[in-house]
This record gives C-alpha cells, sequence and structure tokens, in this order.
C-alpha cells in the first residue's frame, strides 16, 4: 500500500545499526567489494547513469560532478562529504549519521576510489556530539577492518579519512566556505571559478558531496542503475529522504520514491495536527520559497517544486498550521540568516541587518504598507547581488510570504500588534505551561 | 593555564591527522576548549605558535565560530533551539521560561558556574521539535517543565541523560575533547535512533 | 609549483582579447578583469574592495554589471572585478543597464546604513572615495529608518594607526594587504555577519613596517594615521610628487604641505619601482626638517669657541679661507642628491685640487673601492620579478631596504620562489620569504659565497653594503657572480650612496665611473669642466682622511657616529666646514656652519640600487634654503676656483652631459679571505644591522613611529643559553673593551658562535657603546 521505499533506513530499527557488525549482517561493504573490482571510470559511469542528483540541496547530477576531477593529473585529489547540515528545517543526515555511519563511509570509499582520491574528509557540523562519536567510532571500526588505510581489502586502493569537525557556523555548509573551513580559515565563501573540481581543498581537484548522495551510492552499485532509476521521475531519479517536522501528528523520516506529494506523506504519517489545517509549509528548509495549502499536490521533485515557484532543496518538510503567524516564522527566520551571514559580503551582511529590523516593527505592529513594497525591494538589492546563495536564502522566505500573505501582513498594521497568540502554537499549548 | 607535555603531545598527534597543518586550528580549538573551558589567549598563542600563524590569524577563525567561547560557560551549557520550527512550537517559551529559572540572560551563566544558556539556532533534530541541546547532546521534544527540570539537575550534579546520547551526560569539556576527535568509549551508548526517526520504516512495514 | 615551471625563459605573447562595453569595443590583454578593462574605455565602475595589487575579493558588491557572453546572458549581474573579459562579452554597466544601475545603487544604500556619515569631521573627507561614489551612484536619501551599528572609537591598532569600525565598509583591502603584500597578517578580519570587523590579537599590535599602506588604500577614513589625524583637509594641501630620502630602494612618493609644513606623506604610484607602496619610515619620518635645531643661518667659530651668527659673505669667506692652500679633503655623507654629490665630486678636484673626497659614512674599504669601479650591478625590481632564485648576501631587505622586501616577498607568495640568505640567523624578514639560511658568523661569508650552487643567469644576488665588513667578501661575490652569470645587485642603506659613486664622490673614480688613474677618463672630464689637469692619484677614504693630519675638511652631513667613537675628537682637531640641515656632533666642532635645505625644500634626485635616477621637486617653495650644490658653488667662487653650478638644473644639466664611461671596467682585484675570528668560552662573534626603525637621525621626532619599532633585544643561541644558564627573555651582558650593552635575549637558531645585536636601536647603539658594529670578538655574560 504504501509508496515508502526504505533503503538507507532499512536496517534502522536494528539495535545495533551503527555498528559495523549490524551493519555487514545487512549486507554492508559488500558494494565497496564490487566497486573495487570496476575501473574507477565505470563506478563513475554507473552513478551517472542512475542520475543520481546531490542531495544537499542544488540537486547537481553526482555522476558528472565526480566527472570533472580532472584524471592523470599528477595531482592529489580529495573526497570531502558536507555533513553540515544546519539548514533550517533540514535534519536527514543528522539521524542518518547516528543510525547508520558506515553506509556513509562505503559511499565514500567507493567515491573517493572513483575520482582517484586518496585522503577524504567528512566535515560534520559540531553541534551534535553523539552524531561525532558514532562517526568517529565508525572510521575507526573501518580502519580496525581494513576497510581503510592503505591497500583497501588487498585491492591496492589506499584511502586515509578524517572527520572534521565544524563549530557552529551554518555558511559552512556552502561548499566553498566548508573547504576554506576545512583548511583553516574562516568559513567564508570562495569566488569561483575555479570551481572545486578543478581548485577545490588545498587548490586540488576535490569532489563535495552531501552525507545522503554519497550514502545512496552504495545500494546503487549494489542493486544498479535499472533498480534506481524505476523509481522517481524523469530527471529526479530514485528515492529520498524527506523529513517532516512541524505542526503534524507525527514528524519524522520518510524515505520515498522523488516525486511523492505533501499529501502523500500527511497520509501516510498521520496528518497535520489534530484539530487544525495546514497552513504554510516548506518544501526544501527555510531557503526555499514557502509553500501553503495550494501546493499539497506538487510533487516533491527537482522540477515541479521549481515549477510550481519553489525549490526541492533538502526535502525538509516544516509544517505549519493556522496557529502560526507568518510575519513571525519569517522574523525568526530572517534572524537566523542575520546570525549566520558570513559578513564577507555587503548586501547579505548589511541588507539581513536592515530586513530585521523592518520585519520586527512589522511583527509588533509598526509601520505602514509602504514599508512592504521596501521590503520587497530590499530583497531585490540582496538577492542576487551577494557573494552566495545564502542571502538568496534570506530573501526567500520573505518574497514568498508576502505573495501568499500579504494581508496578514496588514493586519499587524492594522491591530499594531501581532494577531496571533504564540501559546495557540506550542506543542504543550493543550498541556500548559507550568 | 599552561598546558602539560602531555596535552602538548595530542595537539601534536591532531595536527599530524592533516595533510597541511593549518587545516587543525578547528580540532585545536575544540581541545583548548577541552582543557580551559574557552578559548583562552595561551590557547590561542599555542595553537599560533604551533600551526606558524599570527595570533590575529587565529581570533579571526576562533571568533567566526560560535562554538568557541571567549568567556567560560557552565559545566552545562544549554543551548535552546530558537529558529523558527522549535520556537513556534514552544522553544521560545522554554527559553524564557529557564533565563527566568535560572536568573541570568542568554550566553549567562549562573552563580555557581554549572549552567549557562544560551539560544541556538537549527540543530537538525525539527522532528523532535522543540529541541534543546546540553553540550551539544540531544533532548529531543522538551517541555518547560522538562527543562527545568533538567537545569535543576544539571545545577544538583545529576542532570538526566540525554535522549539520543551516552547513558550520562558528560560535561562541557569532555564533550569538548569529542569534538577534537579524541573518543571518550562512549559511541555504544544510548539509542540508534529515536521515534520519528523510525517512523518511515514502521509505515513502510506496515506498522501503524 | 616546481622551479623548472618557473623557468620558462621567453615571455610569452600576451593574447588579446576584444570585448564590447557600454556599446564601445576595447582589446585587452587576456586575463583583464572587466572593471579595469572599463576604465581603459574612461568607465569608470563604483568600487570599494578592488584593489589592483591585490587578489580579487568581490566582497562589497558595488561594481555589479550586466554581462552577456556569446549571447547568453548571465542571470543575474556579476562583479566586475573578479571577471576576465573574454571573446564575444558584452558587458553592461551602469551607463546602459537599468538593472546593474538599480544594483548599484542598492549596495550603496545598504553600505550606508551603517556608516557614520561623520565625513564633516572624517580625515578621509575630501578623498574619500566612499563619499565620492555616495555622491556619484548613491541615492540622495536613505529608506533606512533604524538602528545603525556602533563601536567604540577609534581603537589604537598600534601606536601609528587608529581604526574607527563604525566607518568601516569591510573591503578586506586593509587585511589582504597584510597578507599578501606585507606577510604580516597582524590584523585580521574577526566575529561574523553584520559583526564582522577589522581587529588585532590583544597582545599582538599590528606593528608591521607596511601599515601606513593600509591608511592610504582603506576607501573611507576607517584606518587613520595617529600623526596626521585631525590635522588638516585634504584642499588645503598642495602636493607635490617626490622621492623618498630615506633609503636605496628609490620608492616614488608624494609630499602633502601646508603653509610651509609637511603634514603627510604618501606611497606614490610607480610600477617599476613601488608599485603602490611604501614602508612607515618613509611615510611617516618627516618631522627631521621641522627640528627645533634645524639651522638656518650660517656661523662662525669665534675666538671664544662659540658659534656665532654670521653673513652669507663672512661665512664663506671664513670657510674659503679655512680649506684655502692647505691639505684638504671631503666627507660627503650617504644621504646627499646626486647634484649635490656631483658638486661636493667637482668642489674637491677643482676648487680643493684633490681626489680626498669619500661618501662613506660608514664602515668601508678598499676592496669596495674596487668593486665600485668593477663590478656590474645590473640587477633590477624586473629581474627579481622573473627570478628562479634570490640569494641574500648580508642584506636584510625588509630591514635594510624595504620595497626590495616587498618585491622577493611579491614572488615568494605568488610563485615560492627560493630565496636563500646567509646571515648569522633568520631575522623575521627572511622567515616570511621562507629563506634557506646558510648561517654564518659575521666575517665567515666567504665559505658560505663559495658553497653556493645552481645559479643561472635567471638568478638575482643581492649584496648588502655590509659585506664590506668582512675583507674579501666583495670578491668572492664578484666571482660568483662571473662564474654563475647570475645578475647582481648592491644595495646600500642610504638614498645616496649610489648617486655618490655615480657623480664620483670616491677617491677613486670621476663621475661616470671614470678612474682617477685613467689618464683617457681624466682628460673626459678635465675637458667637461674646462679644467687643465686633475688630481692623478687615489685619494684618501673617510677612515684615512680622519685619521689623516689633513689640515682642513669640508663635511656634508654626516654623524661621525656612524663612523667611529673617536672620529668627532679627531675631526675636532681640523679645520671643519660643515653644511648641515641641523645641528649634530659635526657642527659642534665645525669652525664654519652653513645651513643647507632638507630634501622637502629643494629638488634634485636619487639614483636607486638599480641605476635608476628619482627626481623630485621642491615640495616647499616659500624655503630658503639651498641645495648644498649651490652653496658649494658659491663657496669655490670665493676660493677662486669656480665650479660653476650656480643651480641644481646646472649640476643635473652638467652631469647628464658628462654620461657613464664607455671604456672597458677594470678587473675586480680580489682580496684575500681574512681568517675567521675564533672564540673561546664567554665569549661571541658580534654581528648586527639595523632594524628599519631605529635611533636613525631621520626619525627625530616620531614618537607615534617609534611605538612599531621592534625591540632591542641580543640573539644567542640555544646552546650559548644553556651555558650561561639563561631563558628567553632574560638579560644578558655584551661586552669589550671599550664597554658594554645589557638587554633580554631572544634565543634562536643563530649560528652558534655569533651573537647579533641592533646596530642603532633605542640601548643598543653599538658604536657608541662597543666601539665596533660586527666580526669582532665580545664577551656574552649573563647580566
Ligand atoms: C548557505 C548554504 C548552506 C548550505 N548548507 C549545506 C549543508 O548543510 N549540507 C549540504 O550537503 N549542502 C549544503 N549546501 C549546498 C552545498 O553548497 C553543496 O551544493 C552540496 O554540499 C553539494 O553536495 P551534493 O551535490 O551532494 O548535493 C549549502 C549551500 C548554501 C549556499
Ligand atoms: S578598515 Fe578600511 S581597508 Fe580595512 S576593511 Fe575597513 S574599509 Fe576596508
Ligand atoms: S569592487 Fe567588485 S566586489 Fe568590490
Amino acid at each position: 500500500m504504501s509508496k515508502l521505499t526504505p533503503v538507507l533506513s532499512a536496517n534502522w530499527d536494528e539495535a545495533d545499526s551503527f555498528t559495523i557488525a549490524g551493519y555487514k549482517r545487512n549486507g554492508g561493504y559488500t558494494a565497496l567489494t564490487k566497486a573495487l573490482a570496476m575501473a574507477p571510470d565505470e563506478v563513475i559511469q554507473l552513478v551517472k547513469d542512475s542520475g543520481l542528483r546531490g542531495r544537499g540541496g542544488a540537486g547537481f547530477p553526482t555522476g558528472s560532478k565526480w566527472g570533472f576531477i580532472p584524471q592523470g593529473d599528477n595531482k592529489e585529489h580529495y573526497f570531502v562529504v558536507n555533513a553540515d547540515e544546519s539548514e533550517p528545517g533540514t535534519c536527514k543526515d543528522t539521524p542518518m549519521m547516528m543510525a547508520n555511519p558506515h553506509v556513509l563511509i562505503e559511499g565514500v570509499i567507493i567515491g573517493s576510489y572513483a575520482i582517484r582520491a586518496n585522503y577524504a574528509f567528512i566535515y560534520i557540523r559540531g553541534e551534535v556530539t553523539h552524531v561525532v562519536r558514532r562517526v568517529q567510532q565508525a572510521i575507526e571500526d573501518a580502519y580496525a577492518a581494513g576497510l581503510l588505510g592503505k591497500n583497501i581489502l588487498g585491492k591496492g586502493f589506499d584511502l586515509e579519512l578524517v572527520l572534521h569537525v565544524g563549530a557552529g557556523a551554518y555558511i559552512c555548509g556552502e561548499e566553498t566556505a566548508l573547504l576554506d573551513s576545512l583548511e583553516g580559515f574562516r568559513g567564508q565563501p570562495r569566488l569561483r571559478p575555479p570551481f572545486p573540481a578543478i581548485a577545490g581543498l588545498y587548490a586540488k581537484p576535490t569532489v563535495v558531496n552531501n552525507v545522503e548522495s554519497v550514502a545512496s551510492v552504495p545500494a546503487i552499485v549494489n542493486k544498479g542503475v535499472a533498480w534506481f532509476t524505476a523509481m522517481g521521475t524523469e530527471k529526479s531519479k530514485g528515492f529520498t529522504l524527506y523529513s517532516l517536522s512541524g505542526h503534524v501528528n507525527n514528524p519524522g523520516q520518510f524515505e520515498a520514491p522523488l516525486g511523492i506529494t505533501l499529501r502523500e506523506l500527511l497520509e501516510i504519517s498521520g496528518g497535520v495536527r489534530s484539530g487544525h489545517k495546514l497552513k504554510f509549509w516548506t518544501p526544501g528548509g527555510s531557503s526555499t520559497p514557502i509553500f501553503t495549502d495550494e501546493h499539497l499536490d506538487v510533487p516533491l521533485d527537482y522540477e515541479s517544486v521549481a515549477a510550481a515557484g519553489s525549490m526541492l532543496g533538502t526535502k525538509a518538510l516544516q509544517i505549519f498550521d493556522e496557529t502560526t503567524c507568518v510575519v513571525r516564522a519569517v522574523l525568526r527566520w530572517t534572524e537566523f540568516y542575520k546570525h549566520e551571514s558570513c559578513g564577507k559580503c555587503t548586501p547579505c551582511r548589511e541588507g539581513t541587518w536592515w530586513l530585521v529590523q523592518v520585519l520586527k516593527d512589522l511583527e509588533a505592529g509598526r509601520g505602514s504598507e509602504a514599508d512592504l513594497d521596501k521590503l520587497l525591494d530590499l530583497c531585490d538589492n540582496i538577492m542576487g547581488r551577494s557573494f552566495c546563495a545564502l542571502a538568496d536564502g534570506a530573501a526567500s522566505p520573505i518574497i514568498s510570504s508576502l505573495k501568499y500573505f500579504r494581508q496578514e501582513y496588514l493586519d499587524h498594521l492594522t491591530a499594531g500588534e501581532c494577531p496571533f497568540d504564540p501559546m495557540a502554537a506550542t506543542l504543550f499549548s493543550s498541556a500548559g505551561v507550568k | 593555564m599552561a598546558f602539560t607535555s602531555e596535552q602538548i603531545k595530542v595537539m601534536d598527534s591532531i595536527i599530524t591527522r592533516y595533510p597541511r597543518k593549518r587545516s587543525a586550528i578547528m580540532p585545536l580549538l575544540h581541545y583548548v576548549q577541552s582543557i580551559d573551558g574557552y578559548v583562552t589567549n595561551e590557547g590561542i598563542e599555542l595553537i599560533g605558535k604551533k600551526l606558524e600563524l599570527a595570533t590575529a590569524e587565529v581570533t579571526a577563525v576562533s571568533t567566526f565560530y560560535t562554538q568557541y567561547k571567549s568567556k567560560p560557560v557552565g559545566q552545562y551549557h544549554v543551548g535552546i533551539c530558537t529558529n523558527t520550527l522549535c520556537a513556534v512550537m514552544g522553544g521560545d517559551m522554554i527559553f524564557d521560561a529557564v533565563k527566568e529559572h535560572l536568573g541570568i540572560e542568554n550566553d549567562g551563566v549562573t552563580n555557581d558556574g554549572k549552567v549557562s544558556v544560551e539560544h541556538i539556532e537549527c540543530n537538525a533534530a525539527c522532528d523532535y521539535a522543540p529541541v534543546v541541546m546540553v553540550n551539544w547532546e540531544f533532548y529531543d521534544n522538551q517541555t518547560v517543565q522538562s527543562v527545568k527540570d533538567l537545569v535543576d539537575g544539571a545545577r544538583n550534579g545529576n542532570p538526566p541523560a540525554p535522549t539520543r546520547g551516552p547513558k550520562t551526560l558528560r560535561s562541557w569539556k569532555e564533550n569538548s575533547a569529542v569534538l577534537a576527535g579524541i573518543s571518550d568509549g562512549l559511541a555504544n551508548e544510548g539509542v540508534q535512533a529515536g521515534e520519528p526517526t523510525l517512523l518511515g520504516l514502521k509505515k513502510a512495514k506496515g506498522g501503524a | 609549483m616546481s622551479i623548472q615551471e618557473l623557468g620558462t625563459e621567453q615571455e610569452v605573447a600576451v593574447e588579446m582579447i576584444t570585448c564590447v562595453i557600454d556599446g564601445f569595443e576595447i582589446t585587452v590583454p587576456k586575463g583583464t578583469l572587466v572593471i579595469r578593462a572599463a576604465e581603459k574605455l574612461g568607465i569608470q565602475i563604483p568600487r570599494f574592495c578592488d584593489h589592483p595589487l591585490l587578489e580579487p575579493a568581490g566582497a562589497c558588491r558595488q561594481c555589479l554589471v550586466d554581462i552577456e557572453i556569446n549571447g547568453r546572458a548571465f542571470p543575474k549581474p556579476q562583479a566586475s572585478c573578479t571577471i576576465p573579459v573574454e571573446k564575444g562579452m558584452i558587458v553592461k554597466t551602469q551607463l546602459t543597464s537599468p538593472v546593474a544601475d538599480k544594483a548599484q545603487k542598492g549596495i550603496m544604500e545598504l553600505l550606508l546604513i551603517n556608516h557614520p556619515l561623520d565625513c564633516p569631521v572624517c580625515d578621509k573627507g575630501g578623498e574619500c572615495p566612499l563619499q565620492n561614489q555616495a555622491m556619484s551612484a548613491g541615492h540622495s536619501e536613505s529608506r533606512f529608518e533604524g538602528v545603525k551599528r556602533t563601536f567604540e572609537k577609534p581603537i589604537a591598532i598600534s601606536s601609528q594607526v587608529l581604526l574607527d569600525r563604525e566607518r568601516c565598509v569591510l573591503c578586506a583591502r586593509c587585511t589582504r594587504f597584510s597578507e599578501q603584500i606585507a606577510g604580516d597578517p597582524f590584523i585580521t578580519l574577526n566575529e561574523r555577519g553584520a559583526l564582522q570587523q577589522v581587529g588585532i590579537y590583544e597582545d599582538e599590535p599590528f606593528d608591521s613596517y607596511y601599515s601606513g599602506n593600509t591608511v592610504q588604500i582603506c576607501p573611507v577614513g576607517a584606518l587613520t594615521g595617529t600623526s596626521y589625524r585631525f590635522r588638516a583637509r585634504p584642499f588645503d594641501l598642495v602636493s607635490t610628487n617626490s622621492a623618498c630620502e630615506h633609503c636605496a630602494s628609490g620608492c616614488s612618493m608624494r609630499t602633502d604641505v601646508r603653509r610651509g609644513k609637511t603634514l603627510r606623506r604618501l606611497a606614490g604610484d610607480d610600477a617599476d619601482v613601488n608599485e603602490e607602496w611604501n614602508c612607515d619610515k618613509g611615510r611617516w619620518a618627516f618631522k627631521y626638517e621641522v627640528a627645533k635645531n634645524r639651522i638656518t643661518v650660517p656661523m662662525i667659530r669665534d675666538a671664544a669657541g662659540q658659534l656665532q651668527e654670521a653673513s652669507w659673505p663672512e661665512a664663506l669667506a671664513a670657510a674659503a679661507t679655512g680649506l684655502k692652500n692647505t691639505s684638504a679633503g671631503v666627507l660627503v655623507g650617504g644621504r646627499v642628491t646626486v647634484e649635490d654629490a656631483y658638486g661636493y665630486s667637482k668642489f674637491a678636484r677643482v676648487a680643493l685640487g684633490t681626489n680626498n673626497i669619500d661618501f662613506r659614512a660608514r664602515r668601508h674599504s678598499g676592496e669596495e673601492l674596487d668593486f665600485f669601479a668593477a663590478a656590474a650591478l645590473t640587477a633590477t625590481y624586473k629581474d627579481i620579478d622573473k627570478a628562479d632564485q634570490v640569494v641574500l648576501i648580508n642584506f636584510e631587505p625588509e630591514d635594510e631596504s624595504p620595497i626590495i622586501f616587498l618585491r622577493i616577498y611579491k614572488q615568494v607568495y605568488k610563485r615560492a620562489i627560493k630565496v636563500i640568505s646567509i646571515a648569522p640567523y633568520a631575522s623575521r624578514g627572511s622567515e616570511k620569504l621562507k629563506a634557506k639560511l646558510i648561517k654564518s658568523a659575521a666575517g665567515n661569508e666567504i665559505a658560505a659565497i663559495s658553497s653556493l650552487s645552481g645559479l643561472s643567469s635567471k638568478s638575482v644576488v643581492l649584496v648588502g653594503e655590509r659585506l664590506v665588513e668582512t675583507e674579501g667578501g666583495l670578491s668572492a661575490v664578484a666571482k660568483l657572480v662571473e662564474q654563475s652569470g647570475a645578475k647582481l645587485g648592491w644595495v646600500p642603506r642610504r638614498a645616496g650612496e649610489c648617486g655618490a659613486i655615480a657623480a664620483g664622490a670616491t677617491p677613486n673614480l670621476l663621475p661616470g665611473n671614470r678612474l682617477v688613474t685613467d689618464a683617457p677618463a681624466r682628460v673626459d672630464i678635465a675637458t667637461a669642466w674646462g679644467t687643465p689637469s686633475l688630481p692623478t692619484e687615489v685619494g684618501m677614504s673617510t677612515d684615512e682622511m680622519i685619521n689623516s693630519d689633513l689640515q682642513a675638511l669640508l663635511i656634508g652631513g654626516i654623524d661621525p657616529m656612524d663612523i667611529a667613537p673617536d672620529a668627532k675628537i679627531k675631526l675636532a682637531k681640523k679645520f671643519v666646514v660643515s653644511l648641515e640641515i641641523r645641528q649634530s656632533d659635526i657642527t659642534d666642532i665645525a669652525a664654519v656652519v652653513l645651513p643647507v635645505a632638507a630634501v622637502v625644500e629643494k629638488s634634485g634626485s636619487f639614483i636607486d640600487w638599480q641605476g635608476n635616477t628619482r627626481s623630485f621637486e621642491s615640495a616647499v617653495s616659500q624655503s630658503l634654503n639651498r641645495s648644498d650644490v649651490r652653496i658649494l658653488s658659491m663657496l669655490a667662487d670665493e676660493i677662486g676656483r669656480s665650479i660653476k653650478l650656480t643651480t641644481v638644473k646646472a649640476a643635473r644639466a652638467e652631469f647628464d652631459s658628462i654620461g657613464n664611461w664607455d671604456g672597458p671596467k677594470i678587473a675586480m682585484k680580489s682580496s684575500p679571505a681574512k681568517a675567521v675570528n675564533a672564540v673561546a668560552d664567554g665569549e661571541g662573534i658580534l654581528s648586527s644591522w639595523r632594524n628599519l626603525l631605529d635611533k636613525g637621525s631621520l626619525q627625530d621626532g616620531e614618537d607615534n613611529l617609534a611605538g612599531t619599532a621592534r625591540k632591542s633585544v641580543v640573539v644567542i643561541s640555544g646552546s650559548r643559553a644553556n651555558k650561561l644558564g639563561v631563558k628567553e627573555s632574560d638579560l644578558v651582558r655584551v661586552s669589550n673593551n671599550y664597554g658594554a650593552i645589557t638587554l633580554p635575549c631572544v634565543i634562536a637558531d643563530i649560528e652558534d658562535s655569533s651573537i647579533w645585536l641592533p646596530r642603532n636601536s633605542l640601548s643598543s647603539q653599538l658604536i657608541r657603546n662597543l666601539g665596533v658594529v660586527s666580526n669582532s670578538v665580545v664577551k656574552v655574560a649573563k647580566a
């Protein structure tokens, strides 16, 4: 009955799913043996053929990215996993690394082998101590099992894998900022070109991939292209993790083919918070323009979401019901972008500073309708004018909320205050606050 | 505080993880926090020396990242998510209530040095909202009361265990060492996943 | 990058690219950035972070333009300071694209929301890129009604640089300069987001020798010089292009004067020399011109031994009487202009009839005179740009010729070229250059020089004036260069020395490198000067003149403490005519004192270490003071043997007309090396050089500058420290029969027998305190 397709999550309900024994019991590391028997270029071709697209937000084809790495250039190559997961709403990589770090490591080894990298890094955000423990332990166990280090599985391939722990900076999820951070600098984005495939870590050819992208590779190697491409839509192949959170009865992780709709996911999971109705939601984190109940049937694949005016992003489905003040929600996201702006470029640094002030006034019911146009014009001066996409993300919720909820902004002005009761939106609204 | 030769050896081993030594700056800063509790001048100077960087360059890095503290935090550092989703679902109220309960402001530390509070951004656990982190361990699905109990327990020396984490909550310094990549052997403790993480799998298997 | 890759000899022909900007076609070399291609068309795209000598940052986003390539338009405006032109590129700037125009106005508005708009009290007001561009490219009204970011202001990031963080636009020019150009990353961007700010580490100020450049390139008034702050408005200043008088690097400068007083100096723009930079000494050491002890009227010593003011005719007569019909000589010093040096040179030969003339107010030798006559000094800044390696012999470019340092550093930063330094230990400059150190004690450099191999015609060998302190050193270098084909540069510390050699202010050379002992060369000069004959013997050197029984000396601006501790006593016994700008040890003992103009008050030129002439005009037009050559000309008239150089211009013209000797150069005589000093326990071999910022007399009165000088320390080796039982920073006493110096020590990887001290710094003035400067055995003990 269910459209769900647990692959990555298939063994998470086993208590030792995060151990090497638990992973191997479920066929772990057999894809590696297969991959090491192939030529590196064959592995790249396989991933290309699968149509796997990056799960970090941009949806760039993973196989093509690997194919950009120049071969035979006598340079070191690096494989870097982006495990910074900090986009508001996004919560898929972290539980995966806690429940099964080995699938990521297997993917890293295969990917490194394919691009001829002998050094790989997992850049994990620093605010998740227990996940750090799990991944660190998994790496150590993989070394002990001869899966990392010199002459892996006796196949002559060497790989060092280092877990690098961040220290609190959303911008380090942006791949070039991540590389600067990993090199020991402030995590500010780099000019592109050159792109990481040509001059990445230490100015050497480098692949940066999201955790989920990398972790999807072993299954593709094991089960084949046909299996993978049978799932999903024409241009968005395969399965993926959808993270449902917020005002729903049962939040959580759902692995499904690309193209499933929110309506279907809500049906499967148990729906919007009982007694309430859907007001707005993000399809892929706070940086993706919000949707409303008009969009319940938009297939959640890259093309359909884009056609409907947003982005699939990280498939972080944050659900807000009618108790939520959209102005408050947008203000809070804007404060996030202000806090996380790296400071390098003017529009993002100064723009988020200004946006927060305007939104604070609006939320408190101060200002006039003209301020809404000023807000939009500011967004126009920030979006697409900044050094990286962080500022675009900051403008997205504002622009989209004004598109769908302009009246709610005006209601604040009319009321001279926020017309919402914040208590009503909390989970413990009925339980009461002690 | 001066560093012991043992500690300096650990630093050297951290440096050898990387192809270029400058890359070791972040784990070294975590490591300094595991010894001194925050990024001390001694730590900055030693890192500068080890990595052949000007102290200004080390400062530039340490002040960029919010997890590096320029002054001491509590033995239990409580981060309350007030990003939109958690805030709406109760995080704001938890944050206000805890500040009032402890009589401290954001970034403040209780007089006994036990607990400090900071509002944090989205911590990749939205399906467990409202989320509170203590020494960067997960405390899921919190309420105002549960967090009050949590900080009271912490001040009395018996904080509850993290929801998804080791059996007992470790101190700020101890966990900083983990972030520096120094294993404490606790990876196998705790659940592999919480309920929400398993929900899709359960539904796929036909569960209710 | 490997050295082979660097070594490609031919300059590849640059590919040219044609593109269209605002409808105009322009062809520029491949790699040219759009913003600069537009400049060539006279289209000024506003910008803040862009700087032609820094790596592109693309941070301020002020320079956004619309771009399409072969019909494909970029979806959003692009930063023109980061994008190189391409074939088929069509660029629309603010002039032709409404999108670019709105984007730029939007950025400007954002830049101003947190800017204090305190232009009326800001030093930069009137010459501020932010002010100017806000006028030309901004909205007239801000829509910002919120709260501005504020900071405590200003904070001193060093004794000479102040920072107003709220004015800062975070363009990162200053931090990029410090890292990429100076190699001194002591200022950095700290914090992040809206709180991002320029800063230092609290215990380590921005004590870079080059910090002033950041003040100059800051596009707002965020960085200001302590000495200049609140002192002037740009429109009150009269600017003159000038050349720096402090060292032989040859910086082009700009001097800004208000009512006869220099208020500031800025680095001038000369791509072949200093690019757009200079050092803090050149920028901030100029108060000596207006020092209290400035001399403005001639003086004659009376019977009671007191200097009395006199009229010019009286003073000239008195000087002429003392110099006439007696044995005499001329000490010039290394700070005079070419024109003045030429005046001294001609004065000695024509008015005094002698080759007793020497500019070397420092350690010197006969071998060095030979070297001047024989060595082909061909190295230039451009050779450094292309060098496969640079060898530094007794030469610390950061301290002794700071623009050479920047030039080498640039190649180290860009191409990781190899640098080798022969020195007792690795100075901070050497460390920044990642120089391979050939550790040698003072006096033992010859072994190190002979050990060098692998030099080619692409290599550059730079020798400091201090090599003269090792007998045989210059001969060894001449041989090295002859055998390897490497390019040779000899770099004196003072700005006037290369010019003085060219002008013949040495005992063995006439102007244009003509040997006094060479008859045809003498005929050349005698003809030019219209004198029947010239003296034929090589004259006396500075030391020889001081120690001789010469009756009279004409001395132009030297400090006897630069030569020997007893020089003053010996000079006191002679009839001394002193040409000076300030009271000094020489005016103390002079019979006649003739005031001369300081550099700002006159025109003239220096010859830099490359041999290039660096001319300048008088920046202070009202000055009554005259250049040395004019006074020498009057004095020669008074003596009755005219040199006919009544103006600087005349001197220049005559010097130019003489030209260089085109006959063959003599071969360098090989001077034998002397045995190396042996040291017993508790002894060390003294080595030293002058730090850039020290007690040099032209830095007098500059306290803010002095605040950034390096501390005086004695450098000893680890094994010596063990033997002495001292730790870092403990006091160590260095002494000899003459005297002693006690300083905190620094333990470093110094050649074991050596100890190093600054040559002329606060609490370490070697001639005064020890009577020697290097290559001499001293006692070393725990203090
Ligand atoms: C501001 C910003 C934050 C980002 N954060 C993340 C992140 O936390 N994790 C991630 O995988 N990608 C993140 N990305 C996307 C990465 O830049 C990059 O596209 C991705 O890691 C590539 O991996 P993929 O091709 O496997 O998706 C972020 C991008 C931006 C602009
Ligand atoms: S201080 Fe001046 S040069 Fe430095 S970042 Fe600020 S505006 Fe730019
Ligand atoms: S001048 Fe181009 S981004 Fe600053």
